[in-house]
């Protein structure tokens, strides 16, 4: 045993090792530490038998429990699901023009359509549904549509989307690109006929023959007057709303290379209750319009 | 003080009191800690032991290596955007990974499924989602909002803090070296064919030509989107990034996935 000449009576036993004179205590670890790392190892025996932990030839031990994620999360969401159950099928089976007339079904489909308007609209159309102006992503809160603004329109253009490659049922039109069909000049002539019948300035002697263009070109998409047409979604062109911009360079730029606006469809990303509960919203935001029979 | 008598050792080295001498085998971890060598052996056997225990069963058991159908190795044209994605660092602040709880399949779509990454090398799961989480991201936007996006994140998103990435639409890409990294994956284990990889500099063109004769490439790689998908005539860097965006998680079928639980 130790022969360190300065231990005290009382001292604990030392390790037995010396070095150059200088030996260590061998105090022992503190009880409550013992005890807890023994614990821990009897909790982690205790948790790989409850909870599926060992590999075998082909799974794991599957656990006592029969915790298993996947199920845990098919649980949460059929639970919410069947909290919902019932007015969500009425909200799917109920006439679109009718969701307005009740009023727990309207307050239930704003605050889901809302929810679903913010997680999966918003990117585009804004987080406050103002759109991005001139860029080509529509204001929902005005009350000029593209393709319709009562809720079975605004129900179709959600569930099918505009011009995608997806969906056999989407919107579809196709403005072409007059950079290639009309002259430099004939387009000049044409952007100052549009700059007119929306109110702008234009140049009056460019206006004419830009009424002459216009007929010939841009007429049966647009309408006569420049009205636009929504079962072609080809926009009214007399109000100051645009969706690329209305000045003389905006106008010339989508006249010569005509982009079109692509929108996803979502009946295969939503339900039919969350399309119909985020067209209810859309609809509610200011510019909904009355379905004409 | 200096002595050469040294003390003699204790019983145990564990010191708990005297002990009669007893070969036990916690006697014997001296031996290891004053060789260093053996002790450097030992420690490599121990985690080698640990490890073949947690990462050999990956390999067989059958709900890490569960087939779902659709699932098809990367487009010439899509590992290009790929390694865009790679290089720009995107997986720093988008996961792509989303993960089986409620909240996430409700925001992001079904839960990300083991398979659906069996063809990067490496996965892109992630760890940081600064932004949203981009396991299912394809389709969910237009080409035109991705490329708006891109130039200038702020313009379609004010809430955005992503940084801008408009200089990919003025930087040309060619399948140069497609084939090369195609056949680097192949070492890997991406199933790449020697037809693949021929027709790799083909492919890689004619995924952003609508006009062009695609047939082969739809053949070799099932469900690929051939567009334009920046606008420009050229082949961009744009092109790539965004047609790998658009084809991140919409390729399982999940009308004939049926999640087995247990898993």
């Amino acid at each position: 045993m130790s022969t360190a000449p300065n231990k005290q009576p009382g001292d604990p036993e030392t390790t037995g090792h010396e070095w150059d004179g200088i030996e260590e205590f061998n105090n022992p670890l503190p009880r409550w530490w013992l005890w807890t790392f023994y614990l821990t190892i009897i909790w982690g025996i205790g948790y790989t038998i409850a909870y599926p932990a060992w590999p075998l030839i082909q799974e794991a031990t599957p656990g006592l429990l029969g915790y298993s994620t996947r199920a845990e999360v098919a649980e949460e969401i059929s639970r919410v699901e069947a909290a919902n159950a019932d007015i969500e099928s009425r909200l799917a089976s109920i006439e679109l023009t009718e969701i307005s007339a009740d009023p727990e079904l309207q307050q239930y489909a704003v605050n889901a359509g809302a929810a679903v308007f913010r997680s999966w609209c918003s990117q585009c159309h804004g987080s406050g549904a103002a759109g991005v102006q001139a860029a080509g992503y529509p204001n929902l809160l005005d009350d000029d549509w593209l393709w319709g603004g009562d809720i079975e329109a605004i129900h179709y253009t959600i569930a099918h989307g505009i011009r995608n490659t997806e969906d056999f049922d989407a919107r579809f039109s196709e403005m072409p690109a007059f950079g290639d069909i009309l002259s430099e000049e004939e387009i000049a002539q044409v952007v100052a006929y549009v700059q007119q019948i929306s109110g702008q300035e234009a140049d009056a002697t460019l206006v004419s023959a830009g009424a002459e263009i216009y007929l010939d070109n841009c007429a049966s998409c647009h309408g006569d007057n420049g009205e636009g047409i929504r079962d072609l979604g080809a926009p009214n062109l007399t109000d100051a709303i645009w969706l690329y911009g209305g000045d003389a360079e905006a106008l010339t730029y989508q006249i010569v290379n005509a982009r079109n606006g692509v929108m996803p469809p979502w009946t295969n990303r939503l339900s039919e209750a969350e399309i119909r509960a985020v067209a209810t919203y859309v609809h509610g935001l200011g510019g909904g319009e009355t379905l004409e029979e | 003080m200096a002595t050469n008598e040294k003390p003699p050792m204790p019983a145990s080295t564990t010191g708990v009191g005297d002990r009669p001498k007893r070969k036990s085998i916690l006697d014997r971890h001296k031996i290891l800690e004053t060789n260093a060598t053996l002790l450097l052996v030992f420690s490599f056997l121990v985690v080698t032991i640990g490890g073949i225990v947690q990462i050999a069963p990956l390999f067989y058991l059958e709900n890490t290596i569960e087939e779902v159908d659709g699932v098809r190795p990367y487009s010439p044209l899509e590992l290009a955007g790929r390694e865009i994605y790679v290089r720009e660092g995107c997986y720093v602040c988008h996961s792509q990974m989303i993960r089986p709880m409620r909240d996430e399949v409700e925001r992001y779509g079904h839960y990300s499924l083991a398979a659906e990454s069996m063809y990067d090398r490496p996965f892109q799961w992630g760890s940081k989602r600064t932004g949203p989480d981009l396991a299912r991201v394809g389709g969910r936007y237009s080409d035109d909002w991705h490329v708006d996006h891109l130039i200038d994140p702020q313009s379609v998103v004010p809430e955005s803090i992503m940084p801008k990435y408009g200089f990919l639409l003025n930087t040309r890409i060619g399948p140069d070296y497609i084939g090369e990294l195609m056949a680097t994956h192949r070492i890997l284990g991406v199933p790449y064919t020697d037809e693949m990889i021929e027709a790799a500099e083909e492919d890689f063109r004619v995924q952003v030509d609508p006009f062009g004769d695609f047939d082969g490439l739809l053949e070799r790689y099932p469900n690929a989107q051939v567009r334009n998908f920046d606008g420009r005539a050229e082949i961009t860097e744009m092109d790539a990034l965004i047609a790998y965006l658009q084809m991140l998680g919409i390729l399982v079928d999940f009308s004939t996935f049926e999640a087995v639980a247990n898993r």
